[in-house]
């Protein structure tokens, strides 16, 4: 056990190197801009002496390394600036579109799991059969589609063509302000608030970019589940296993899948990081306001502020996911030493 | 000599247990990795579809129907018919010559991406890996921090930051996509560092530079070959997001993910406007991804 809280405590130890070199860039991407910050604040037409305030206001006359020094004494004081599109603070924005990505990418995920894990044990306790190959080429495809055009093809056919789902967005209008924000997952407040069209209506709106979502993470997890299970079908246990006369389902779940579901985790630890990249460009295509679309809009405006927080906190979640399965597989392996 | 007669004896040749010279054998190798890969159905059909677009790509003035931007505004958004295969765009411009095109765009930018990653990626990474110590800590620490974040939001923010548009969308690409390759070579490197090969050819005194060229690097080769085949996908996806975003390829450019955004408008009357680029990036995806697959099998049976 102490070997491996030690490789632990090594692994956490590197995330603040880490975390300081995605400031630092993210700093220096925010630096190298062409558009002159203070043009976006104060306009083109503002007379010159407003200009040269606003620049000593904003520190943008002292050197770099010092610019850069006072970033990150606001980043540590949890000050991301201003957005000059929503003219909120850019921590206000964030708190308010995050939920509404984590709620997309946590039914994705669940989803994805729960359909992509059988899915990949079957082709590996298959493997070469027909079944196999269509669950290769189907996650192969997964892994090829552009994810806006899985959804701009499921908003024509489920939206305009059939009229099963609604449209874009998190929730009709008519809902819209009537539910009281508690955890900013809509699905739950709506709950909370006891109100079952509400409900009803946030699912259904849920639906269709949490399952284009799934499909693009489910690709993944499918395969990594074959590669996984056909390495665990090979070893000598389950031989073994299978000499001393178990069923073929017990064989499978209990002995092969046992060993590899620490693998997994980090998998999915994985897969729900990859997810937030996907949630970007879902977003955009049903105008679901979290803060993939935050992103995309600031940047279009060129609201630097905005993009750089937003990208600070994809960045940083991204990381402490992959910290998350690091010590998913330190912490559970037996055979990590 | 009828190719009958010559046939099996350049087989023979090629499959000989007994090669005369090192090029027989390097060419016998690649003979049968070629005829293991020639029966993966599923590879090969990524292999010819990849090569006729490619074929599509360099052709295009030749086989393109209409100028691609010749714009002909009683003829918007037209359905498919005899005179614009695969119908018009909001501007009255033929889709299918568009396409044509906008391939040479999309595959332009996944060679210069790859021409400017996989040397740098094998670089630092049979560098790290070789020497070890502080070198490697420090290379990875770097490589780490560009792992950190994730690929479309970096790229994002980078083109955000410099302008949007197809070169620098390029840029933005390779500076997230190297650091894969470079962990991979040191991953391989690590294995190849001590074997004993490596130390005879200390022995004779070859010079570390020497080594990593000429002994590490080719043996870190088929692994990453793998790599960047299944990863031509990506940057085909990445690309496509970026100018669906607004932030790669601006129009007229016909990039196809550019091609989306502005018939995205449409998509609710229009569907096939849309779709047409849409199928078409799925193609050269899959097309990569399925060529990738065969590759892995063939190459680099450990990972599978």
């Amino acid at each position: 056990m102490r070997h491996r809280l030690k490789a632990l405590a090594a692994a956490a130890a590197s995330v603040p190197i880490t975390l300081f070199g995605l400031v630092l860039v993210t700093f220096l991407i925010g630096r190298v801009m062409p558009i002159d910050p203070v043009i976006a604040i104060v306009g083109d037409h503002a007379p010159p002496d407003v200009m040269a305030r606003v620049r000593l206001e904003l520190g943008l006359d002292r050197p770099l390394l010092v610019q850069f020094g006072i970033y990150l004494n606001h980043l540590l004081h949890g000050d991301l600036g201003r957005s000059v599109m929503t003219s909120h603070s850019v921590v206000h924005d964030i708190k308010q579109f995050f939920p509404a990505t984590l709620e997309l990418a946590i039914v994705a995920i669940f989803v994805a799991t729960v359909i992509g894990i059988p899915l990949g044990v079957l082709a590996a306790t298959r493997q070469g059969s027909r079944i196999d190959t269509v669950v290769r080429v189907f996650c192969l495809a997964g892994q090829s589609v552009p994810i806006f055009l899985l959804g701009l093809l499921c908003l024509v056919i489920f939206y305009v063509k059939l009229g099963w789902a609604p449209g874009t967005g998190r929730e009709d209008v008519i809902f819209a302000g009537t539910i009281p924000p508690v955890t900013g997952l809509l699905t739950i407040d709506t709950l909370l608030a006891g109100d079952w069209d509400a409900f009803h209506d946030a699912l259904a709106h849920l639906a269709q970019p949490a399952g284009v979502l799934a499909y693009f993470s489910m690709a993944y997890i499918t395969r990594m589940t074959r590669a996984f299970m056909l390495d665990a079908l090979a070893g000598e246990y389950v031989i073994t296993a299978r000499a001393k006369g178990l069923s073929a389902a017990r064989v499978v779940w209990r002995h092969a899948f046992g060993n590899i579901s620490v693998r997994l985790v980090t998998v999915l630890a994985l897969t729900f990081a990859g997810l937030l990249e996907g949630a970007v460009v879902t977003e955009t295509v049903f105008s679901w306001p979290g803060i993939g679309q935050y992103l995309t809009v600031s940047l279009l405006n060129a609201d630097m502020n905005a993009v750089l927080g937003a990208t600070l906190v994809i960045g940083i979640s991204y990381l402490l996911l992959n910290l998350l399965a690091d010590a998913a597989y330190t912490l559970m392996d037996p055979r990590v030493r | 000599m009828s190719t009958t007669t010559t046939l099996p004896g350049l087989r023979a040749w090629l499959l000989t247990d007994t090669p005369a010279s090192r090029a027989q054998a390097a060419w016998g190798r690649r003979y049968r990795i070629w005829r293991d890969f020639r029966a993966n159905g599923v590879a090969m059909t990524g292999l010819v579809t990849i090569i006729l677009l490619i074929a599509a790509a360099l052709a295009a003035p030749l086989l393109a129907t209409h100028n691609p931007d010749a714009q002909e505004l009683t003829n918007r958004l037209a359905t498919p018919s005899a005179a614009h295969w695969l119908g018009t765009d909001e501007l009255g411009r033929d889709v299918y010559s568009r396409l044509l095109f906008g391939g040479r765009i999309t595959l332009g930018m996944v060679v210069a991406v790859v021409l400017m990653v996989a040397p740098v990626g094998l670089a630092v990474g049979t560098i790290a890996g070789y020497l070890g110590g502080m070198t490697d800590r420090v290379m990875m620490r770097v490589t780490d921090i560009f792992l950190a974040f994730p690929r479309l939001i970096l790229a994002l923010a980078f083109v955000a930051a410099i302008h949007p548009g197809i070169s620098s969308a390029i840029f933005a690409i390779a500076l997230t996509a190297w650091p894969p390759y470079a962990r991979l070579a040191r991953a391989e490197t690590l294995t190849i560092r001590g074997t004993d090969f490596i130390a005879a050819i200390r022995l004779t005194g070859a010079t570390t530079p020497r080594i990593i060229l000429r002994h590490v690097a080719p043996l870190c080769l088929g692994s990453l070959i793998v790599r960047v085949t299944l990863d031509m996908s990506s940057i085909i996806l990445t690309a496509a997001a970026l100018g669906f975003l607004g932030m790669g390829a601006q129009p007229p450019s016909p990039e196809w993910g550019a091609m989306i955004a502005t018939a995205r408008d449409y998509m609710l009357q229009q569907w096939w406007v849309p779709l047409m680029p849409g199928m078409a990036i799925f193609v050269a995806s899959l097309a990569f991804n399925l060529l990738g697959d065969g590759l892995r099998d063939v190459l680099d049976p450990k990972q599978r």
